[in-house]
């Protein structure tokens, strides 16, 4: 890509195409679809955290006059397939709402009430709710078999611990033995959920001749369509899968919960079904983002000079193994800072606890809170600047990572920089206030996206994507589209292809959705470019490359004629048919986004009631394609990452129940908790992107957990190491110290 | 399934009976902020009453002898009235905390007493400032203390057939005001984890000649503590006598650890509150 | 047990519909008259996705029983705004990139017109006060506070 691209579409504030429909009520989500002769699906969730299920007497159930069908695990076709034991459980209840059975009733009360007709026999078995007593000796397994991945040695019995991992550059001890000052931290942090407002919900239609279709919420349509045609051993083409809005997703609606039970439901019952959870079920049943245990030691010299980093992860999985995100934990834990010996190693550990789903920059904020905090009390023991600490050890272009590649040109010095040059930065703090500072590094991906590009017979044209929109994506898609093809924006509708639209796109994920699908659309464009040039040359008789594309235009250049975009489809189907556009590509390339946060927070000392007074988030996008909502990536990660810091965490009792299945006491921020969050965009092109585009959805969660760590810690003088930093512990911690 | 019979009567004589003669569960439905989230997953028959038909369920009357409010008088509309705002300040605002905008449109102050929940806002202000309640019922009516209303969690003294049909708040005394505060983890939508209510009466030279102070979310019901009054009476209300208020207070407390807060917290957290609401109830009533 | 006949206006017209007594109102404006439009997020009380209006007063339709409805006049999301014109509230959400996901907008754009009703000029903290029973996970509100303000002085004329 050039240096300085001169864009007319590009860094506008476009207002979305779908904007109308979301703000009128007409936006159709998971659980807005009705079909004639619907029924509703339930599930049975287990009131224990573990049990072996004895039996399971549906009868009861199924004589109710309500009731159309039943289904247990006895019922799924292929029960070898992948997490089918989340979907309904088999020998053993594994966690406080594990899916046991459903039912499919004529109404959602009578499906509930056919619920509490099912008999379970269980036998409760002792829970184990936290990494300690996952790993202690004569722990109760989860799992009789499982045996630990990545010893060194191979394990003789079962464990909890599902995997190690290790990785390392340099040379750790003698990183260590140069250091003039280390700090050593052991830190918690707190189940937590990704807390879209919309529930998961479906309505399905099983088909006898092939024509399945599934309705749902979800981050990619391609996936529930894979899972489900697993589990119920179908082939991929008899499956349509209708990704609707989405209400929300932040990596927990990747999997499939509901999708499979329905179509079982559906299948025995011969109608279409509907299924909904109730919030209750959304925090117990789906979700969580993984609790962690990790422990940070990091060695300078006095000049500042960072030497060594180590760090031991402990990331608790749920209650399947390999579900925790202890990966990208491990590898983005260090990753902002050129320091030559660092050396991780981590756990993958299961407990009574549902099973981890993906959360945003999944693992990153927990180990990178870790470090950060590590890195502000070394600036504070080194008395240097926590911003010229960073400066002097920042990751760039060439520094090597521990996980392999070496980075190319990357943004963090540029936040930084405009960190130290913010307002804020410079704003004195009143008493009882703290200001904390952090950076974040997430990779972001690319993969697979395809892209077909429409037009139709009056020149304008359909973007069918098949990315589902979780934020408005479809404005920077139909934007980019609109750049390449240089025409009006809104003679191009976005809009979300199903199954059988497109081939297979990979999910809205891993911030690949403007990147890859982006890629895709603008290699769709220039193919529908390509196709309006051969088209115009054919009816001048002139070759394509004497045809130039402008302003919408077709113009030969080596006679006279122009031809618009309108004129060109209107004559197609003499020309050699109908136009359309293809990019169905694998997107390689992702450029990772740095982002470095200030948090300026007041403490009451005598309730330890948190306020945050000023909030300033700064990342680098690449190039902003909707620059509006690139800052709502940054500020809405902000937010969660406050709530993760200061009041978000499942509750459990000795028991193992989740205590806070809700949203009055599973604390989210509220529009009265937060400031405004200021934003920088900082603009560090990705050469793999046409435009020099990086992903931003995700980096903004994970600064602010140790921005906000850091900011209440000095508000009250001593170090915090455990989130979230509810007001009972920060208390505490001041009684305790004085 | 919950399976409702829904009510709607348009005479307290007439909810009475429904209330009286039901052979299922009965339930008084006023706002329903609370009732319609506890009939959630309720597999049985349910009488629903709803009593907001009812004249004078949904009025308030302030004169020199006081407030006759309505039990079911929905917090917004409540808040709304200046002329009792001007009266019973810390009342109003442990009306105005509970829920949010939505909930305001619905909840009352009958109701948060009815339901009886430890952490109910308005139980520690109604009892700070003295409140009765009057219970109309089969046998006739009585009048019992707000203190004395609530006898458990989710509990109270009412009967069978009977309802709450008055809440009656003396006018305070010359040179009395009160205030309330909790303490809850965000701004807005939790449930208390800790509040005080209190309402303290200065002489013309600021000393203290009569206070109450109750508490809420540190016991089974919503307790008040004569020996912190006590701390304040006869004092100016100086820094001694607040922190030996919020002692007392403290030291009443029988609070539990759960997911909102632990017990020290809460122990702690209640003394402070009953400082600062003390604080201001002085400085609203002239000190 | 019989359903209960319920005649209401919703948005103005006058809708005449069946329920169980047991029903909110909010399945009953989603199940019985297809009004989607007011979201479920949570069923109590706690998210204001399901934000209407009865007779002019902000309520959690999850928190009403559809057998209260009778008599009332009720406004949902789907009652604001013309097909061909957008309210200004809705035109500043969109203006000012308020929502992503998109799954709140319709309760935050009831609540913020009933904001803007009894009180057309709030303060920022007043704004975000009435508003937080409106949960929203994806902006960290700072652009739906943007769109209040704005939306709130150009309903008072510019001022």
């Amino acid at each position: 890509m050039s240096e300085a691209q001169e864009f007319k579409h590009i860094g506008q504030r476009t207002i979305r195409p779908d904007g109308h429909d979301k703000v009128t009520g007409r936006a159709n989500y998971a659980a807005d679809l009705a079909l004639p002769d619907m029924i509703w699906g339930k599930i049975l969730r287990s009131p224990h955290a573990h049990a072996n299920i004895k039996g399971i007497d549906t009868s009861k159930a199924e004589a109710h006059p309500d009731v159309f069908a039943v289904a247990t695990h006895a019922d799924i076709p292929n029960s070898d397939a992948g997490g089918v034991l989340n979907i309904l459980a088999k020998d053993k209840a594994l966690y406080h709402g594990h899916a046991i059975a459903s039912v499919a009733a004529r109404t959602e009360a009578a499906a509930e009430e056919a619920l509490a007709l099912i008999e379970v026999d269980y036998e409760v078995l002792q829970p184990v709710m936290s990494i300690e007593e996952a790993m202690a000796d004569g722990a109760p397994l989860l799992h009789e078999s499982l045996m630990t991945k990545g010893l060194a040695e191979e394990p003789t019995s079962p464990s909890n611990v599902a995997s190690r991992m290790e990785m390392n550059k340099g040379d750790i001890e003698a990183g260590f033995a140069e250091a003039d000052v280390i700090v050593e931290r052991e830190f918690r942090t707190a189940t937590v959920h990704q807390g879209y407002i919309e529930p998961h919900a479906c309505t399905v239609r099983y088909d006898e001749d092939g024509q399945s279709m599934i309705w749902c919420s979800t981050q990619g349509h391609f996936g529930v369509r894979q899972s489900t045609a697993d589990i119920l051993s179908m082939e991929q083409s008899k499956l349509k899968v209708i990704a609707s809005e989405i209400g929300g997703g932040f990596g927990g609606k990747l999997g499939v919960y509901l999708e499979p039970v329905a179509l079982i439901l559906s299948k025995k019952s011969g109608r279409p079904v509907k299924m909904q959870m109730d919030r209750d079920e959304v925090f117990k049943g789906s979700g969580p983002g993984a609790a962690t245990r990790n422990k940070v030691k990091i060695g300078a010299k006095k000049d500042g000079s960072i030497t060594a980093m180590e760090a031991h992860l402990y990331y608790e999985s749920g209650a399947f193994p390999g579900s925790s995100p202890l990966g990208p934990g491990c590898m983005t834990v260090f990753t902002p800072y050129d320091v030559e010996n660092q050396y991780v190693e981590g756990f993958d550990v299961v407990v009574n606890k549902a099973r981890c789903a993906a959360y945003r920059a999944p693992g990153a904020p927990q180990s990178e809170y870790a470090a950060e905090m590590v890195i502000n009390e070394l600036a504070d023991e080194l008395g240097i600047d926590p911003i010229d600490f960073r400066l002097q050890n920042a990751a760039k272009e060439g520094t090597q990572t521990m996980y392999g590649p070496k980075l190319k040109a990357v943004g963090l010095v540029e936040c930084l920089e405009a960190a130290k040059n913010s307002d804020q930065y410079k704003t004195a703090l009143k008493e009882n206030q703290g200001r904390g500072l952090a950076a974040g590094f997430w990779f972001n991906v690319g993969g697979d996206s395809s892209v077909v590009i429409n037009m139709n017979q009056d020149g304008t044209g359909t973007i069918v994507e098949g990315s589902p929109d979780i934020g408005g994506s479809r404005a920077s898609m139909q934007m980019m589209a609109a750049e390449e093809l240089q025409m009006p924006v809104d003679s191009l509708i976005p809009v979300i292809g199903d199954t059988q639209s497109l081939p297979h796109s990979n999910p809205t994920g891993g911030s690949r959705t403007t990147f890859a699908t982006g890629m895709a659309v603008i290699e769709a464009a220039a193919d529908v470019v390509s196709q309006f040039k051969e088209r115009a040359a054919a009816t001048w008789n002139v070759t394509p490359d004497q045809v130039e594309w402008k302003d919408g235009v077709a113009i030969n250049t080596s006679g006279d004629g122009e031809l618009t975009a309108a004129q060109i489809c209107a004559a197609a189907s003499r020309t050699g048919g109908q136009i359309s556009g293809r990019g169905n590509i694998n997107a390689q390339g992702a450029g990772p986004s740095f982002a470095v946060h200030l948090a300026d927070i007041e403490v009451d000392p005598d309730t330890g009631q948190t306020t945050v007074i000023r909030y300033t988030a700064i990342q680098d996008a690449g190039k902003a394609i909707h620059p509006s909502y690139v800052e709502g990536q940054f500020q809405g990660g902000s937010a969660q990452g406050i709530g993760w810091a200061l009041n978000e965490e499942y509750v459990y009792n000795k028991d193992g129940l989740l205590e806070n299945p809700g949203y009055l006491d599973y604390r989210v921020p509220l529009a009265s908790d937060l400031p405004m969050i200021d934003t920088v965009i900082v603009e560090v092109p990705n050469a793999f992107h046409p435009y020099g585009v990086r992903g931003v959805g995700e980096s903004g969660i994970i600064p602010p957990l140790a921005a906000c760590g850091t900011a209440v810690s000095k508000a009250i003088g001593i170090w915090m190491t455990e989130l979230p930093m509810s007001p009972p512990r920060i208390l505490k911690a001041i009684q305790d110290k004085s | 399934m919950v399976s409702v019979v829904y009510e709607a009567p348009d005479s307290i004589q007439g909810a009475i009976d429904l209330l009286a003669n039901a052979t299922i569960t009965t339930k008084v439905l006023a706002g329903g902020t609370d009732l319609i989230i506890q009939m959630q997953g309720v597999n049985e028959e349910r009488l629903v009453v709803d009593v907001k038909k009812i004249p004078g369920m949904m009025d308030a009357t302030l004169s020199d002898k006081g407030l006759d409010l309505g039990p079911s008088m929905p917090c917004a509309e409540f808040t709304a009235r200046d002329d009792i705002k001007a009266v019973y300040p810390g009342l109003v605002e442990a009306a105005y905390l509970i829920g949010s905008t939505q909930v305001q449109g619905r909840c009352s102050v009958g109701g948060n007493l009815c339901n009886s929940s430890p952490a109910a806002d308005t139980i520690p202000a109604l009892i700070a400032n003295g409140a009765q309640c009057v219970i109309k019922g089969p046998g006739g009516e009585r009048t019992v203390a707000v203190e004395d209303f609530v006898t458990g969690v989710a509990q109270n003294c009412m009967d069978k057939g009977e309802l709450l049909t008055l809440i009656k708040i003396p006018r305070p005394a010359a040179n009395t005001s009160d205030a309330y505060l909790r303490f809850i983890p965000r701004t807005e939508m939790d449930i208390a984890v800790a509040g005080a209510g209190v309402s303290v009466t200065l002489d013309d030279d600021g000393t203290c000649t009569a206070a109450r102070v109750a508490i809420g979310a540190v016991a089974i019901t919503a307790l008040l503590v004569p020996e912190a009054a006590q701390a304040l009476i006869g004092t100016k209300l100086d820094e001694d006598a607040l922190q030996a208020a919020a002692d007392a207070a403290s030291a009443a407390s029988k609070p539990i650890t759960d997911r909102r807060g632990t017990v020290e917290f809460r122990t702690h957290v209640v003394g402070v509150l009953v400082k600062r609401a003390a604080k201001i109830a002085a400085e609203r009533a002239g000190g | 047990m019989a359903k209960t006949h319920v005649t209401a206006s919703i948005n103005g017209d006058v809708k005449e519909f069946l329920c169980e007594p047991s029903d909110t109102l909010l399945q009953t404006l989603r199940d019985e008259l297809g009004l989607t439009g007011t979201k479920e997020g949570c069923g109590s009380g706690d998210c204001g996705a399901c934000s209407v209006t009865i007779n002019g007063r902000l309520v959690c339709s999850c928190l009403v029983l559809g057998v209260e409805a009778e008599g009332t006049e009720i406004e949902t999301v789907e009652g604001i705004g013309a097909s061909d014109k957008l309210h200004v509230i809705q035109e500043k959400f969109l203006e000012h990139a308020a929502l992503q996901c998109g799954i709140c907008t319709p309760g935050l754009i009831v609540s913020t017109k009933a904001l803007l009703e009894e009180n057309p000029d709030p303060t920022e903290e007043e704004a975000r006060y009435y508003l937080a029973g409106n949960l929203c996970r994806c902006t960290g509100y700072d652009k739906i506070i943007r769109a209040v303000m704005d939306a709130a002085e150009t309903m008072r004329g510019g001022a």
